[in-house]
């Protein structure tokens, strides 16, 4: 699949096609835009916008992101829209209230991806036996998460001490890894202030600075379903599932089977999600805690083109700019519109050089905004970056979407022998 | 007899499913605790007069936000987004209204367009992203769901006056206001002036959908595409109609509130109308008149948890779970119900065949 799409990264070479896997290539993307980010706070000099703190709340806003968006993905290659991740995760938050306290960490994860499998399950029954319309079941699935999760915390938490009947208790953290050893020196070199090195100790101070191992359980969930669905028979089926439910009928894949497995392993993930929110992110259960990170999910899968190191990258990225917000960084936000035009900027340049004017034109007259955006203005309101992944999004599937490739027969409700 | 047939058929699916959900919302109410007794008991109690005159009020603001959803339904197109159309629209005739730049009725009237005008126009983006892009309406919606919360949040802050510890928009003048309708005398409360555009717009609804030309290629069009195509109907151009009338009907969703109780757009107003517009506009099947069934349920389930938490306890959450089961029950009744049809037609499809075929046999001996 990594042909049908064109790349930008690379011109064809003599030798004719591209060669560059999407890995390698995103990961060369990813090193450009991290130079560009050190060179604009050297620049502007907010020293916060890669600070290990900065990055440690992106990453810890990241996951729940991650999580929601990997099980959309399960579920969409399998060919079943889930909007209702949201309610899932509404559900894992819950079940991590309620098996966290009573049965500490790993009931609580346990607990919540219980939860969220069970409204997949739901999910994945009503559409895939019933043959019910996805959209309208995933609605349904939000409504009923939403009022049940409420119903519910009122049972379960009221009168618990430090409970009421909007939120549990105190709810355990899942352990830390114990990589202080990488941690402190990193952070000795961050305090130094030097370009691209002082950035790079940020990162490492990042992700070994009193990293939950749920955080790692959950960028190793990414990397097990990127090797799970592309390089195992169950995965090829299952994607096959997604792409022509008749074609893999006809080879004997049982169609129901692993579209319903799909689902209820999204609403799990989803319902992970939702634990880490509740132990993780935040010391136990809200009402409303998920505020539509679930939507932001499904928006990271599909601003990841439905792949697994799409979507994190994509999770990164949304992550970054709601974590942001929380730290009050409107200087950092601010610098970050600099960055932004410097990509849009260079964008233009390479359309240019590949003579699409068209485009080039749209990224240069972006570029111009944002630039006259970050140079008549001293800070920037925190509804902006709030909307920056939704924005985003939309530009992407408005302007890239034919390097977009999502499941063939994704959103189709599939009849049994229908094959012929 | 085959009258009798179709509004069984009809009516079979909605009755399973509020039967499903009440069962469900029972059990649930058993296991965790709560008398189920109590439930059903105030759940079945007559509302009282002032409870009435609230079921109207709100039944009138579901219905608008159920035919809003079902003006997209009836083309094959989910728009998600009523809940951001009706935002963007109570916000844009808050904003305009309150500066009282126009006076009396006038101020009113303007206003009202100006709410349908920003519905549209938000539903317009993502219809042009459909037509002009391939963007999927839902995916779009959504993302314009949770953008268009966040600008009004942005734009309320910019213009907002700080009463109290809540930001809302300039009062509206008092002459712009819209008088209440008295119906029950010992009430002590009004219906809302401006639900009657739940009225207008039901008829409406009804005249376009079924009696013009537009309406019967809206319909073919959500029918089959591909035959609307054959018969001459422009599909991009239907889309983006629909998706701008939903639109416009979303941006009324607020305006029985705001010109006859609020009188001003605060982060008081309520959210979530939108989805549950959706869940009626399902209920009713996308008919004007089951629509109003699904308003009304809607409403009366709505204001009879407030009951529930007073007189019994019950947390008025559980009539949110309510809702929800109903929606997916009578979309799993309606599909079950069409199956059962589709069977019993071809059963009976295959007995006239085979009548057929022993008359040509008998013919031919």
């Amino acid at each position: 699949m990594s042909e049908t799409a064109p790349t930008m990264a690379q011109r064809p070479a003599p030798t004719g096609g591209d060669q560059t896997p999407p890995r390698v290539r995103i990961a060369w993307i990813g090193v450009g835009v991290f130079v560009l980010l050190a060179g604009v706070r050297e620049l502007t000099g907010s020293n916060d916008m890669l600070s290990t703190g900065s990055l440690r709340a992106a990453l810890i806003a990241a996951i729940p992101i991650a999580l929601a968006g990997l099980g959309g993905l399960w579920s969409e290659r399998a060919g079943v829209v889930n909007i209702g991740l949201e309610g899932m995760m509404i559900m894992g938050t819950l079940g991590a209230g309620y098996f966290g306290y009573h049965g500490g960490v790993l009931a609580g994860i346990g607990g919540a991806v219980l939860f969220g499998a069970l409204f997949g399950l739901l999910h994945a029954i009503v559409t895939v036996y019933v043959g019910v319309d996805h959209i309208v079941s995933g609605v349904a699935i939000n409504i009923i998460a939403a009022g049940l999760a409420a119903f519910l915390a009122k049972v379960f938490f009221s009168g618990l001490p430090g409970g009421g009947p909007t939120q549990s208790p105190g709810l355990p953290h899942p352990g830390t890894l114990p990589l202080d050893f990488i941690a402190d020196p990193a952070k000795t070199l961050e305090d130094k202030e030097w370009f691209l090195v002082s950035d790079v100790a940020g990162v490492v101070g990042a992700v070994t600075e009193r990293i939950s191992w749920l955080t790692v359980f959950a960028l190793l969930l990414v990397a097990f379903t990127s090797w799970f669905l592309w390089h195992t028979a169950f995965g090829l089926r299952l994607r096959s599932v997604g792409e022509s439910p008749s074609a893999a009928e006809s080879l004997g894949v049982n169609v129901y089977l692993f579209k319903v497995v799909a689902v209820t392993v999204s609403g799990g993930l989803a319902g992970l999600g939702g634990a880490y929110l509740a132990m993780v992110a935040s010391s136990g259960y809200q009402n409303g805690q998920t505020l539509g990170l679930g939507y932001i999910g499904l928006a990271a899968m599909i601003f990841g083109n439905w792949r697994p190191s799409g979507l994190l990258v994509a999770a990164l990225l949304f992550g970054y700019t709601q974590s942001i917000n929380l730290r009050g960084g409107s200087d950092s936000l601010h610098s970050l519109l600099l960055a932004i035009a410097i990509i849009l900027v260079g964008l233009a340049a390479w359309n240019l050089r590949s003579k699409a004017l068209k485009q080039a034109a749209l990224f240069a007259a972006g570029g111009g905004l944002f630039l006259l955006w970050w140079a008549t203005t001293e800070s920037v309101s925190s509804k902006f970056t709030g909307m920056a992944p939704y924005v985003t999004t939309l530009l992407v599937l408005a302007f890239a979407s034919q390097r977009l490739r999502m499941p063939a027969a994704d959103g189709q409700v599939y009849r049994k022998g229908s094959a012929g | 007899m085959k009258r009798l047939d179709r509004l069984v058929t009809m009516l079979a699916a909605p009755v399973l499913a509020l039967l499903m959900a009440g069962l469900i919302s029972s059990v649930l109410l058993w296991v965790t605790g709560y008398s189920v007794g109590d439930f059903w008991s105030i759940l079945l109690t007559w509302p009282q007069p002032r409870q009435l005159t609230n079921i109207l009020n709100y039944g009138a603001i579901l219905y608008l936000s159920g035919v809003a959803a079902a003006i997209g339904f009836k083309m094959n197109l989910f728009n998600i987004g009523v809940e951001s159309q009706y935002r963007m629209g109570v916000f844009a005739a808050a904003a305009f209204a309150g500066t009282g730049w126009l006076s009396g009725w006038l101020n009113t009237v303007v206003a009202i367009v100006i709410a349908m005008l920003a519905g549209a126009g938000w539903a317009a983006i993502a219809a042009l992203l459909r037509v002009f892009r391939g963007v999927s309406e839902v995916i779009s919606t959504i993302m314009l769901n949770a953008i268009a919360g966040l600008l009004v949040g942005y734009f309320l802050r910019q213009i907002g006056v700080q009463s109290g510890n809540s930001t809302a928009t300039k009062t509206i003048p008092e002459s712009s206001w819209v008088g209440g309708i008295t119906i029950f005398s010992d009430a002590g409360n009004q219906l809302l002036g401006l639900s009657l555009l739940a009225v207008v717009v039901g008829v409406a609804y009804w005249l376009v959908l079924g009696k013009t030309r537009f309406g019967f290629n809206l319909r073919a069009t959500g029918m089959s595409e591909t035959a609307a195509v054959a018969s001459g109907v422009d599909v991009k151009k239907m889309i983006i109609v629909a998706m701008l009338l939903s639109g416009a009907v979303a941006g009324l969703i607020g305006m029985p509130t705001l010109f006859g109780d609020a009188h001003n757009y605060g982060s008081s107003f309520q959210t979530g109308i939108g989805f549950a517009g959706i869940a009626v506009a399902l209920l009713g099947r996308n008919n004007p008149i089951g629509i109003l069934f699904g308003a009304l349920i809607f409403s009366y389930l709505h204001e009879q948890a407030n009951n529930l938490n007073i007189l019994a306890g019950i947390s008025p959450e559980i009539v949110q779970v309510t809702q929800g089961v109903t929606v997916i029950a009578v979309v799993v009744a309606y599909e079950l119900v069409r199956r059962i049809k589709v069977a019993r037609e071809q059963a009976a499809v295959a007995v006239s065949l085979q009548a057929d075929a022993d008359v040509d046999e008998e013919v031919a001996a």
